[in-house]
Order: C-alpha cells, then sequence, then structure tokens
C-alpha cells in the first residue's frame, strides 16, 4: 500500500478549541500565565525523563533485555505531562498499553518501572505485568490495560467509587483514537453521563490506530471531540503538542469535576513519533509526516521557549538533562541488576 | 427449622450485607424500578435507594467493567446479569480485567465483586437466553464460581460471596428460584472451595450441583429403591472443585457417575473425570461415567428441550452402562 502523507489534522499552533461549553483557550507562555518557573521545570523534567526513560527502553528492548511488546510514548509527551499535572493525590490515573509516560508522570519510581519492564522481581507488578502493565495502586495509577478500550469502564468504575464516596477526587483516563471504534467507548460514556461520574476522558488522538490512519477507519472525520455532544459530555480539543495548553484545558476540566459537573472530554491532537511498536517499521505513513510533527517536538520546543522567555536559563535545563540522565542510567542498572522472580512468585497473587 | 424458596434466601443473603457493609451496593439491567427479572431484588431500590440499588443501561461489559473499577477502588459491588448466556457480551471485562487483575499487578489490586446470573435451560427460551457459561468461567485463574442447589446452600454461598476478595460467580439456577428448602434463621455461610455429601452411601457416588441434582436426586431414590447404597455429592464450587471429596467417596464407593446439566462436553464435569482417572483410576471398578446434557445449540420447541436436558433416566442409564446397577 502507498503510503500516505496527506494528513488532514497538520500539526498546528493552535492552543485549543472547544465544543459545547468546554471553553478554554491557553495563555501559552508569558510572564503573567499560572505556571511560575518551577512548575514549567518540573513539566519539562517530567516529559525529558518519558523521552529519555523510553530511549532506554528501546535501546534494551533491542539487546533482548525487554521482551514481548513494547509500546513507546515519543512524541506524545506534553499530553499525558499536562494532564497528569493537574491532580490531586487522591486522584485515580487509567491508561491503556502505552502506559509508561503516564505511570512516570504520575510518579511511578523509575527504578522499579525499569525493572518491571525486564521482567524483575523489583519490578512495579513483580515482573508479572510487564510494559503494558504497570500499576502502582499507593500512587493512584490503576494501569496499564492492554485489551484497546478495556480500560475505560474500570476508569468509570473507579470514579462511581469515588462519587459513592461522596469525595470531590476525579479518575482520569487516557486512551487513544483506536479505542474510538470498540463498543466499549460509547457504552462508557453514555454510562458515565448518566451517572455524572466525576471523570475526565482523555483522549490521545496520536491519527494511528496502530498501522491504521484513523482517516481510513473512522466515518466522519479525525475530530472526535465533536461527538461528545451526543452524551452531553462538554469536550474540547487541545493541542497536544503544548504541555501548556493541557495543562490549562486539563486544569478546567478538572475544576469541573470537582464542582459536581460531571464528566468531562478532551482530545488531544498529538503524534507518536516512533512506530505502534518496536516490531513495526512503520510502512504505512511517510516520514515527511513524521518530521512535520518532530518540528513541535515538546522536548525541544518547550525548554527552547522557557529558555528565549526567560522563563529558564540554558544551565538551569542541562541541569534537569543531567540529572534526568543520571536517573534513566540508574533504573537500567537497577533492573539490570535486580533478581529474576522466583518460581514461588507464579502460583501467588492468584486469589486472595 | 422454616422453609423458604431459593429467590428468597438470595433476596436474604444480598438484604442482611446491604445493610450491614455500605460498601455493597447492586448494580444490573432493571434491578431497581422493575424489581428484577426473576424478582431477586424486588422492594430493594425503595428500601435501599438509587445510590445502592442501580438500574443500568442495556450495556454488559460497560456495567460489568464498572464494576470492577468500583471494586478496585474498595467498594463491593454486586453486578446482577439478566442470563447467564449475557455474561458472554462481558466475557472479556470478566476475563481480561476481573480475573487478571491482582496477578498482573503483582497483588497491587482486588477485585471483591459478586457477580450473580441466572443460568440453565429448561423454559423454552431457544439457544442464546439457555446457556451455562459458568462451565468455562471455572476455568479461568483468579475466579471463583459457586452454584447452589437449595436454598440453605444459596443463602449461605452468597454470604461467602460477597465477603470474599476475590471476583466470585453465583450462577443462580432459574428452574430452582421456586424450589422450597429449609434455612434456619441462625446465621450460618458455607465455604466456597467445599463440596457437600448429600447422602452418604456405599455402592456408587454420583457427583453433581446446581439443578443437575435434581435428576441425580431423582435417580438416586430410583437406586436405593433397587437396594443400591447411593453416596451422592453436591459440588456447590465449581472453581474450585472440591477433589478431595470425590476422591474420598470413590475410595469408598469404587464406582462414580458425574452428572452436568450444562452441556456435557467441556465444562466441570470433564475436569472432575480427568481428575479422578489419574487420581483415583486404581479404586474405580469401572469408567468415569460423565452425564451431560446433549452438545447441540438449545432448541426451543418443548419436546426437543427436554430430551436435550439431562434427566434422571440419562443418570440411571450411565449407572447401568458403566457399573451394571
Amino acid at each position: 500500500m502507498a503510503s500516505s502523507t496527506k494528513s488532514s489534522a497538520k500539526p498546528s499552533s493552535k492552543k485549543s478549541k472547544s465544543s459545547k461549553n468546554g471553553k478554554s483557550s491557553s495563555s501559552g507562555l508569558d510572564n503573567s500565565g499560572v505556571s511560575g518557573v518551577t512548575d514549567n521545570l518540573e513539566l519539562y523534567r517530567q516529559m525529558y525523563l518519558i523521552r529519555e526513560f523510553e530511549l532506554a527502553c528501546g535501546e534494551n528492548y533491542s539487546k533482548g533485555l525487554i521482551r514481548g511488546f513494547l509500546h513507546l510514548y515519543i512524541g506524545q509527551e506534553a499530553t499525558g505531562v499536562g494532564a497528569i499535572s493537574t491532580l490531586r493525590d487522591d486522584d485515580y490515573v487509567v491508561s491503556a498499553y502505552r502506559d509508561h509516560g503516564h505511570a512516570l508522570a504520575r510518579g511511578l519510581d523509575v527504578n522499579r518501572s525499569m525493572a518491571e519492564l525486564f521482567g524483575k522481581a523489583t519490578g512495579t507488578s513483580k515482573g508479572k505485568g510487564g510494559s503494558m502493565h504497570l500499576f502502582d495502586v499507593a500512587k493512584g495509577f490503576m494501569g496499564g490495560h492492554a485489551i484497546v478500550a478495556g480500560q475505560l469502564p474500570l476508569a468509570a468504575g473507579l470514579a462511581l467509587a469515588q462519587q459513592y464516596n461522596d469525595t470531590d477526587a476525579l479518575t482520569i483516563c487516557f486512551f487513544g483514537d483506536g479505542s474510538t471504534n470498540q463498543g466499549l467507548y460509547h457504552e462508557t460514556m453514555n454510562l458515565a453521563a448518566i451517572w455524572k461520574l466525576p471523570i475526565l476522558f482523555f483522549l490521545e488522538n496520536n491519527m494511528y490506530g496502530m498501522g491504521s490512519s484513523i482517516e481510513r477507519v473512522r466515518a466522519g472525520g479525525v475530530d472526535f471531540y465533536p461527538g461528545m455532544a451526543t452524551y452531553g459530555i462538554p469536550a474540547a480539543e487541545v493541542d497536544g503538542m503544548d504541555v501548556l495548553a493541557v495543562k490549562e484545558a486539563s486544569e478546567l476540566a478538572v475544576a469541573r469535576i470537582r464542582n459536581g459537573d460531571g464528566p468531562q472530554f478532551i482530545e488531544a491532537k498529538t503524534f507518536r513519533f516512533v512506530g505502534h511498536s518496536l516490531a513495526d517499521g512503520q510502512k504505512y505513513r511517510g516520514q515527511e509526516e513524521v518530521k512535520e510533527w518532530e518540528e513541535r517536538d515538546p522536548v525541544v520546543t518547550f525548554p527552547a521557549k522557557l529558555i528565549e522567555m526567560g522563563l529558564a536559563t540554558a544551565d538551569q535545563i542541562a541541569e534537569v538533562k543531567a540529572s534526568v540522565d543520571e536517573a534513566v542510567a540508574t533504573a537500567v542498572k537497577f533492573a539490570e541488576d535486580s533478581p529474576e522472580p522466583e518460581l514461588s512468585e507464579i502460583h501467588n497473587d492468584v486469589l486472595a | 427449622m422454616p422453609e423458604i424458596v431459593l429467590r428468597e434466601a438470595l433476596k436474604r443473603g444480598l438484604e442482611e450485607a446491604l445493610e450491614n457493609d455500605p460498601r455493597v451496593f447492586i448494580m444490573g439491567e432493571d434491578i431497581g424500578e422493575y424489581g428484577g427479572a426473576y424478582a431477586v431484588t424486588d422492594g430493594f431500590l425503595k428500601k435501599f435507594g438509587e445510590k445502592r440499588i442501580k438500574d443500568t443501561p442495556i450495556s454488559e461489559q460497560a456495567f460489568l467493567g464498572a464494576g470492577i473499577g468500583a471494586a478496585a477502588a474498595g467498594l463491593r459491588p454486586i453486578v446482577e446479569f439478566m442470563s447467564m448466556s449475557f455474561t458472554l457480551v462481558a466475557f472479556d471485562q470478566i476475563v481480561n480485567m476481573a480475573a487478571n487483575l491482582r496477578y498482573m499487578s503483582g497483588g497491587q489490586i482486588s477485585v471483591p465483586m459478586v457477580i450473580r446470573a441466572p443460568t440453565g435451560a429448561g423454559v423454552q427460551l431457544g439457544a442464546t437466553h439457555s446457556q451455562s457459561f459458568e462451565t468455562w468461567l471455572a476455568e479461568v485463574p483468579g475466579m471463583k464460581v459457586v452454584c447452589p442447589s437449595t436454598p440453605y446452600d444459596a443463602l449461605g454461598l452468597m454470604r461467602s460471596a460477597i465477603k470474599d476478595n476475590n471476583p466470585v460467580l453465583v450462577a443462580e439456577p432459574a428452574l430452582l428460584y421456586g424450589a422450597k428448602g429449609e434455612v434456619p434463621d441462625e446465621y450460618y455461610e458455607i465455604e466456597i472451595g467445599k463440596a457437600d455429601v448429600t447422602r452418604e452411601g456405599s455402592d456408587i457416588t454420583l457427583v453433581s450441583y446446581g439443578y443437575g441434582m435434581r435428576p441425580v436426586n431423582d435417580a438416586a431414590g430410583t437406586l436405593e429403591g433397587r437396594g443400591v447404597s447411593v453416596e451422592v455429592i453436591d459440588l456447590r464450587s465449581l472453581a474450585p472443585i472440591d477433589m478431595d471429596a470425590i476422591i474420598a467417596s470413590v475410595k469408598k464407593t469404587n464406582r462414580v457417575v458425574v452428572v452436568d446439566n450444562a452441556r456435557r462436553r467441556g465444562g466441570v464435569m470433564a475436569e472432575v473425570t480427568a481428575d479422578l482417572q489419574q487420581a483415583a483410576s486404581e479404586w474405580l471398578d469401572g469408567p468415569v461415567m460423565r452425564v451431560g446434557s446433549v452438545d447441540v445449540p438449545w432448541p426451543y420447541s418443548r419436546g426437543l428441550e427436554q430430551e436435550v436436558l439431562t434427566d434422571a433416566d440419562d443418570v440411571l442409564a450411565a449407572v447401568a452402562e458403566g457399573y451394571g446397577l
């Protein structure tokens, strides 16, 4: 099949637009913005950490130290980091199989996350979950789910419990455009809406479900947020390459949910710069399309803008990089040096 | 002891859980306003309110999945399916999520959820409404499955299921909702994973569960009339299966017929048969005889459906074929 370089969802510089009452606009990068220097540097640190972690994953996959399927988040860092930065400790985060970025943004231990990918006893799931099934209940990170759209009702149930317990905590559920043609996507939207659940549906629309462009597999174009009108769920679109725009859109949605307004929906247009998994040769798309998006790489553009705007110094950025590089190297070493799970572990954790 | 029907026993188990544990809530299709397709939750909405008694849209995998999430967050949901056949729509959530989450998370996540569903054929509902998928789910690691045959067992097993920290499927034989039995007022529970020797005997062991106990008990009565001493075992739990109880009985009687009300192929009794031949063949005077309903889609017409269903004659035929009794 001929590769297509055409995309009706070109990378754009627009910050966000909204449907229904999902009104939001990014203040962007200026001195009067809500994000202070420390926050900006932390956002950058997390994005850079995810990027370096993923690069290390790819490297160790090539070495055969990580096996199974490995789906990297490279290119999508601004979405998870921006959205998760708006949460509280008592909120839940639910992800799909491309979960490393969300896990790290939620503060999962870098060493234990890497050890899980290496299948080691020190991993977050003691080596029983792997790349697609990261969990840290103490941090409210409820997985890591590898059946497409399967995590949506789980997230609704977590939100149901938060509502049931009369808290103002919420659940954020990440999913990709690939999940939107599953029945569960529609079933869960309906359920969340009729029960007014405290849930933020966060669609990371990276334009491809594995090797299928959404233009090929979805009737109705590349925009999903207008469809939320069907369920009466307020929905906004945001530039997923702009971490501050994502953060701001998420803050607005989170505030509404805590206010008791029920489910909210954000669609971030984003892009993975790499294949679906490490087994993907990307024959289904042209490199020009990838390059176009790479020009807007948040891990590169965000620190550059911070320096340009005088919100961070080159030294500060370099310091962040150095500490992250060290942390990732330490994590790989930790994972390599960690013991394999005992064979007796096979029978543990099947039943309570 | 007071006698009540199985429906009432289930209702009592649910009601006391709702009264005693604020984390318990029930959801399912038409369980509230309508009162439940089999009236098990009739009157609950008025008594416990919308927060505890949740009517759901017809979205089996979504509300079952929501039950999993609520359980993972510490609540104790009871999810009702209108028919065991409809669990098929939610199998992905039951198997991939409910049963796997504890293991995949390295023990971090518990799913203390009860799934209730009426099971079995016999009232001419045709192929899509008559199936017994508890036999499939019983082979899934991470699941517990129980199937009561009496009001006493229904209450005792329901109590244990609700207290259990695993996903537990309660398969409720639809034909037995109106079956009467003695249930004491005093509190009791029935341990999941333990079979019940409901009749002691020395010549042959008959094993079944749920609605299969009817043909087995009928056959046992006939055999006793012929002077055959029959031991009857009610599995009560399909996962885990109490093989120890079955093997102990076979060592005593040296003869065994296992009986399933569900279709014969695969299923719980295939497991029992295979394990018995490995663990107890030297004690057996003949083959492990297996009886089950005919392996066809369930027919609608009454005569056809009755012919497909396991009955006492099928059990007696197997006893005669295997052991000449």
